[in-house]
């Protein structure tokens, strides 16, 4: 609202003009409009190309044989193309290990962290209390704390406790990795249920545990649901501290094995179908998984984080 | 909403420590509440504890320590106060892993942040179908894994049957005959920035989208008829309008960009591990894993750590005074 009242001094000399010209320049104008909008269209279309391009291009190379990606001209279209790649990665086995392992890992980190953040969510945000400034504090920077800074100490731990090569010494540092920002965004959706929905039902007879079950933790299904594909996709993707503390071979993570994948190929010539092949698997169920997902996802994401 | 609930437990508690007023069975309902907040945050506190907190802790005490061939043996490591630090001071090559890091980190995340702002602009200026093209462009980017994006990279930039270089070639630059990207430090970290920018665009250009669908159409169809030209109303409506989310995106970018390591990491498989290729995340992994010095490994994380936590100052306090509202 403050720009119309404060542009009309700013624009003095200009009120002379528009009655004549506006009226008269408006469908030029418009026209003009259109071929500038036509124009970024292209742009957009051609960013967009390039952009996806890497994409197109994993997939495209997993459908070709060594012999048609050893040549110099690089095969644009995969024209003829067969899941002879798809077939000799699966054969080899251990992806289905990795993949077992990996889903162990994710599912069971998800569930222990959508716990423990929805308890704490709940705390910070339909309580106050002594120390609720300093939880919220420790939370936001435990966020930024590096996981790279951290990778030796965290070894050492499970070193001592025992859980180096397990699933439940890395589902704990992903839970702890994780534990924050899902806080952070469940407290965005709790507090953005009344509370005095739940007082409402109280009053109307019931105890304070049967009305929250029964008011306030449907509403809370699309928080939960948001953070848990957040969780997800981040345990999933983790490489770091897999790297670190799962270093004995039956016990890789997809991203592991897809880098050991790559690895192996190193020393002979690269077959780079295969390991397209490979990247395809582990990529396209989360690219289909985050399409689904992704509109709530990023409005959990605006409303939790970025809007302020 | 927040706050609805909020004064009464605040209220309560001075209540409960003065002489009961009311009817005496409220008081220990009140007392159990006011336990019941700390019960539900224990968890999430035990494994932060856990997970991070003592892992932070260690780091600390253990930058203080020196650690050599006797420990190896079981020998406990004495305390050296300060001197890892004064090491990484004295190093050279940890000085050029340092200024290496910070340049990357803040080169990348500037042009981050200025592709994505662009892109955002270019979304609100095009048709619908481009628009939605673009969106979904950027959103199967966003969702590659990294170790999955890496790998598809590494092929596009292989030295004898990569895509680019037969692109180049093509376009008639001869020197890019099996030009060997990897090999150099300079182009090494030229792909790596180009890889993380390439990941980060779409969640800067998908946030800085929804800041825009945020400012009013009717100010600037006003500030349009006052006469202001499309530059104008960029510079004094929009760009204003849109600050806080921009200055939010470009600090989670220089935090994230200052420890990448999955593509360092992935990048150097495929090249060369040499110190000239590292940055502090790789740099800290080799000295953790490689030599044993946990102490330096421990000194440097701690820079980190400190570097990261100077630079989001800002954005913690920005949220912290949102979540006060």
């Amino acid at each position: 609202m403050s720009a119309p009242t404060t542009t009309p001094p700013a624009t003095g000399g200009a009120p002379a003009r528009p009655p004549a010209t506006a009226r008269g320049a408006a469908p030029t104008r418009r026209r003009r409009g259109r071929g500038r909008t036509a124009a970024l269209s292209v742009l957009a279309l051609v960013v967009a190309l390039a952009w996806v391009f890497p994409v197109y291009w994993m997939w495209s190379s997993s459908l070709l044989p060594n012999s048609r990606l050893q040549s110099f001209t690089p095969t644009f279209f995969p024209t003829g193309g067969s899941l002879e790649n798809y077939q000799a990665v699966l054969g080899r086995g251990n992806f289905v290990q990795a993949l077992t392992m990996s889903l162990t890992i994710t599912l069971l980190s998800v569930v222990v962290c959508l716990l423990f953040a929805f308890l704490a969510a709940l705390a910070i945000s339909r309580y106050r209390f002594r120390g609720r400034t300093s939880f919220v504090l420790a939370v936001l920077i435990i966020q930024m704390l590096p996981a790279e800074g951290l990778f030796i100490a965290q070894y050492k731990l499970m070193q001592g406790i025992g859980g180096l090569e397990s699933v439940w010494g890395t589902s704990i540092l992903y839970v702890a990795a994780v534990v924050p920002f899902t806080v952070w965004m469940l407290r965005g959706f709790v507090s953005a249920i009344p509370a005095d929905l739940e007082e409402a039902a109280m009053v109307d007879g019931l105890s304070r545990p049967r009305a929250f079950f029964r008011i306030t933790f449907p509403l809370l299904a699309p928080g939960l649901v948001a953070s848990g594909v957040y969780a997800f996709l981040q345990c999933w993707n983790e490489f770091t501290i897999a790297l670190v503390i799962l270093q004995r071979e039956e016990n890789r993570t997809l991203p592991l094995w897809l880098r050991s994948f790559v690895q192996a190929s190193v020393t002979r010539e690269i077959d780079w179908g295969q390991v397209m092949a490979a990247s395809s698997l582990v990529a396209v169920p989360v690219i289909v998984f985050f399409l689904l997902v992704q509109n709530r996802m990023t409005s959990g994401l605006v409303s939790g984080a970025v809007k302020g | 909403m927040a706050t609805a609930p909020a004064p009464a437990p605040r209220a309560a508690a001075p209540g409960a420590a003065a002489p009961p007023a009311g009817p005496v069975t409220p008081v220990r309902p009140r007392r159990r509440r006011a336990l019941l907040p700390y019960l539900l945050l224990a968890p999430a506190i035990g494994i932060l504890l856990l997970g991070t907190g003592y892992p932070v802790l260690w780091q600390l005490l253990t930058s203080l320590r020196t650690y050599g061939v006797a420990q190896q043996f079981g020998q406990p490591a004495p305390f050296v106060g300060l001197a890892n630090y004064a090491a990484i001071v004295a190093d050279a090559d940890l000085w050029g892993v340092i200024v290496r890091s910070v340049v990357f980190c803040i080169v990348t995340a500037l042009v981050t942040v200025a592709l994505g702002l662009g892109l955002a602009l270019l979304m609100r200026a095009v048709w619908n179908w481009a628009r939605v093209t673009l969106q979904v462009a950027l959103l199967l980017a966003w969702a590659m894994p990294v170790i999955a994006a890496m790998t598809v990279w590494i092929w596009l930039f292989d030295r004898r049957r990569g895509v680019v270089n037969w692109l180049l070639e093509t376009a008639g630059l001869e020197q890019f005959h099996r030009f060997d990207w990897l090999s150099q430090p300079l182009t090494f970290f030229a792909v790596a920035s180009v890889i993380v920018v390439w990941m980060s665009v779409p969640f800067v250009a998908l946030s800085v989208y929804a800041g825009l669908t945020q400012v009013s159409t009717e100010v600037l169809e006003a500030s349009a008829i006052d006469g202001a030209s499309p530059r104008q109303r960029l510079r004094y409506i929009i760009l204003p309008m849109i600050r806080p989310v921009i200055m939010i995106v470009l600090l989670l970018q220089l935090v994230w960009d200052l420890r990448v390591f999955t593509q360092v990491r992935m990048l150097q498989d495929a090249g060369s591990a040499t110190s000239a290729f590292d940055l502090l995340g790789t740099a800290i992994y080799k000295l953790g894993t490689g030599t044993s010095n946990f102490g330096t490994a421990a000194a440097l994380s701690v820079f980190i750590l400190a570097l990261t936590l100077v630079m989001s100052a800002y954005y913690v306090r920005a949220l912290l005074k949102e979540d006060q509202e």
